[in-house]
């Protein structure tokens, strides 16, 4: 599929240019069109900030909630319809910050969907305060004597609470981000996508050049299905490494473990219903 | 002494059995045809503390709480001193003197000493208390033996036989006492048995939940808060037989998120929460407001600000649900006051809430969720479920701007459109916009919707005479118990008004206020927030009010008591 039948013409985008939130766009519209992911398919939920303004730019289903809630929607969404793709995506901010108790509890719900997070280690729609991310020292008008903070660590969370896909990318690298959201997509199960990102007009530490100079990819003595490996990997902090740290496969989803579906493959949103005869045998055994 | 309804009541300490107890005698009760109401008061801990329940059994059809005590069972040492404000001559105590009742408060002048403790030993421990002292009253009211040892063969299904052969000995020895207390003429109570056979025990979490299913509720996201779980229990009990999703959130802000998801995707979704719950679900509800999209909110209100009572009763979040969600859009709030009036709001709930687009909410209280009463079974005819969705087509327009505000709504997965919906002001397309042109008309078109929604609003009910000078006003749960204290007050100048919508106010409201020489409102809270509501949507000031924020629910005598002050 091209990418392009996800375009949109005459949008005002909000984004600074030069912003690591344009390589991401079109890093996840080249994975959606290589695995056919129709836009009719496709549901992208975000929260508030600029990552999460991203399904205003492009043609998808979307729900643009409140701060912070971008995974309690996204989860519910799925198990009404599993047919459709879910991809729940926002800032560090957002997802680690005002949403941090639902990114625990989805990663142990484990739905079927991809969680992008765009982390730019700084509050970019407010201006640049800290964020979860931002790294110790990390000073700003907020933060004056710079961040005292321990750094919030996504993937060792992800890793331990037991998320089956867990990866980082840098979208300094769009080629590769790519690759790695389509294995993100496609795996079954809740999937997190940290994506490393700079932000030219609030964070001058962790710059493009930065990121270019502390990360790099793991290789193939890396291997992704060993959880103390993963663990390890995903603790380092002297140089970021980048790809796929763990997966596994094989776990049930939050839609299969409901029950919902185990007769009825119907999505619940498709179902017809009609209660009649059951709610009077219902009523009955309450006589 | 020929009765037309007893009061018992069973007092004890959590994690002492009272509650089996009261389950027993009143499911067994309406089997034997009579008409049964039980409520109860009890402390926010899981052992310990001093509860009671109260059991109306009676000839004629009873739904309301009374201070009366005619027979009171305690089971602790602390009972009686708990109750002695409503024990009177006229209270016939059964209990064991030696264990339970050594020192009887003055109060207590008709004792009735049954050695309960040593009845059970002698049957095989203490444990069988509750069963004997379920037995006094069955035999005391003369139930059918037969009926009462299938009860509890059914009843311990599943304990071993020797557990469930002990139990039937204990409630027949139980019954034998009771036949001993009413042929001695000691047990000053008979009472008439109605048959009333073909009728279903309730309580206001099952009514509220059989209305949702009827109502075509199939998600329901919420976190666990007394009062407001038993709809959540209720509704995940039948999870399958429905084709239900019923989860348990991480917080009530995830709970809401969740619904509304859910409803984006095209399920009728709820949740079930209490008053600080409910605070954290505030930017859900004006989400909901600006997303347009439905949600059915249940909200059990308990007695604040903050953690409060947790086990007890009050109407204090009114102005709460009515206010609740930053911004100016429309919303429901219905309040039901009988069994029958949970099960038709909660139902209509759904129904406006997908028709317009927004949220819904069901107003009630700890109170209402712990009380049972038997009723008819709730009528069927005409529950089928009408989904206001569309199938989208290419250019479908979520917000498209119509004439009555409502724009049709598309779920993603049907159809050939786009839909997305968006927190921030939107254009018809759902995308953010800041053309502030567009922010008057989207307003506008949101608050179309209250106009549409007025056509529908259902009118207070009116019991009593047409032809009144004093108006009583009650709002939700307080429904039996007013109606019942105007019957025993037994005048015809006096008549009430109960509203189960408690907004939008029902257009003609001011026609009934204005038909009264004096108005009187009564309610659960203690700055009358429905009075406050009556005052700013009509041109009526309630003239007098009776207010109760102790954590109890109104008893009849109260209510009587309270207006024959008020009216002298």
């Amino acid at each position: 599929m091209d990418p392009k039948i996800y375009d949109m013409c005459d949008i005002d985008i909000a984004w600074c240019p030069g912003c690591g939130n344009f390589s991401i766009l079109r890093s996840l519209k080249g994975a959606l069109a290589e695995l056919e992911i129709p836009p009719e398919e496709l549901v992208v939920v975000t929260g508030i900030g600029q990552a999460a303004k991203i399904p205003h730019y492009f043609k998808t289903h979307f729900f643009n909630g409140l701060h912070g809630r971008t995974l309690p929607p996204a989860t519910a969404i799925k198990v009404v319809n599993p047919e459709l793709t879910v991809i729940a995506e926002s800032g560090d901010g957002d997802m680690y910050g005002e949403g941090g108790n639902h990114f625990l509890h989805a990663i142990r719900r484990n739905p079927d969907i991809t969680n992008i997070v765009h982390n730019n280690m700084v509050y970019g729609l407010t201006k640049g305060q800290a964020s979860p991310t931002s790294q110790l020292g990390f000073r700003t008008p907020v933060q004056v004597k710079g961040v005292f903070l321990e750094p919030f660590n996504p993937l060792s969370l992800a890793i331990t609470l037991g998320a089956p896909f867990v990866a980082r990318a840098f979208a300094g690298d769009e080629e590769r981000t790519k690759d790695i959201l389509k294995m993100a997509i496609s795996h079954k199960g809740y999937a997190l996508v940290d994506i490393l990102q700079h932000c030219v007009s609030f964070n001058k530490v962790n710059t493009f050049q930065w990121f270019k100079e502390n990360t790099y990819y793991l290789d193939d003595s890396h291997d992704p299905e060993d959880r103390n490996e993963a663990f390890q990997a995903s603790l380092q902090q002297d140089k970021l490494p980048l790809g796929v740290i763990y997966k596994c496969t094989g776990k049930k989803t939050f839609e299969e473990n409901i029950g919902i579906y185990d007769q009825d493959q119907t999505p619940l949103s498709l179902r017809k219903m009609d209660r009649k005869d059951a709610l009077k045998i219902l009523i009955q055994t309450k006589s | 002494m020929n009765k037309k309804d007893v009061a018992i009541v069973l007092c004890g300490a959590a994690g002492q059995g009272v509650q089996t107890v009261e389950h027993i005698l009143v499911r067994l009760l309406r089997q034997a045809g009579f008409h049964v109401f039980a409520t109860k008061e009890y402390m926010s801990r899981i052992r310990g503390g001093i509860n009671s329940t109260e059991i109306r059994i009676s000839s004629e059809r009873v739904s309301a709480p009374v201070d009366r005590i005619d027979i009171l069972l305690p089971f602790h040492p602390d009972a009686l001193d708990h109750l002695k404000a409503r024990i009177s001559p006229e209270t016939t105590v059964i209990g064991d003197r030696k264990n339970i009742c050594l020192d009887c408060p003055a109060e207590v002048t008709d004792f009735i000493d049954v050695p309960f403790a040593e009845i059970a030993e002698n049957i095989g421990g203490r444990l069988f208390i509750n069963i004997i002292a379920a037995g006094v009253v069955l035999g005391m009211l003369d139930v059918d033996m037969k009926m009462v040892s299938d009860f509890i063969s059914e009843f311990f299904v599943k304990k071993d036989e020797e557990i469930v052969r002990k139990n039937i000995e204990a409630i027949k020895l139980g019954c034998q006492r009771g036949k001993e207390l009413r042929d001695s003429g000691k047990a000053r109570y008979t009472l008439k048995n109605p048959l009333a056979k073909n009728e279903v025990l309730l309580n206001g979490a099952e009514a509220v939940g059989m209305g949702a299913l009827a109502g075509g509720c199939d998600f329901l996201s919420s976190y666990p808060m007394s009062p407001s779980t038993g709809v959540m229990v209720f509704l995940s009990q039948h999870m399958e037989d429905f084709g239900v999703v019923v989860e348990q959130a991480e917080d009530e802000i995830a709970a809401i998120n969740m619904a509304l998801g859910g409803s984006y995707a095209g399920a009728r979704t709820m949740v079930t929460t209490s008053g600080g719950g409910f605070a954290l679900m505030t930017e859900g509800v004006s989400l909901s407001g600006m997303i347009e999209m439905p949600v059915v909110i249940h909200l059990a209100q308990r007695p604040g600000p903050a953690t409060g009572l947790p086990t007890r009763t009050e109407q204090a979040d009114l102005e709460l649900a009515l206010y609740a969600g930053h911004g100016e859009f429309p919303r429901v709030i219905f309040a039901p006051g009988s069994l029958e009036d949970a099960f038709d709001l909660t139902k209509k709930a759904f129904e406006l809430a997908d028709k317009y687009q927004i949220p819904a909410f069901i107003l009630t209280d700890q109170y209402f969720m712990d009380t049972f009463t038997n009723i008819r079974p709730f009528n069927l005819e005409g529950i089928d479920i009408e989904k206001h969705i569309v199938k989208t087509d290419k250019g479908y327009k979520r917000y498209a701007l119509t004439e009555d505000g409502i724009s049709p709504r598309g779920i993603p997965g049907f159809g050939d459109g786009l839909v997305g919906v968006d927190s921030d002001e939107h254009d018809e397309d759902s995308h953010i916009t800041e053309d502030l042109d567009l922010r008057t008309q989207m307003v506008d078109k949101r608050l179309k919707k209250m106009e549409l929604l007025k056509s529908e609003i259902i009118p207070p009910e009116l019991v009593g005479s047409e032809d009144y000078e004093i108006l009583l006003i009650g709002w939700g749960s307080t429904y039996h118990a007013i109606k019942e204290a105007l019957k025993e007050l037994n005048r015809e100048d006096i008549a009430f008004l109960h509203f189960k919508q408690v907004y939008p106010l029902y257009p003609g409201s001011q026609e009934y206020f204005d038909r009264a020489k004096q108005t009187i409102i009564v309610e659960n809270n203690a700055t009358s927030q429905f009075g406050k509501i009556i005052k700013l949507y009509t041109d009526h000031s309630v003239g007098g009010n009776l207010l109760k924020y102790n954590g109890l629910a109104f008893t009849v005598e109260e209510i009587v008591k309270g207006l024959k002050d008020k009216l002298s």
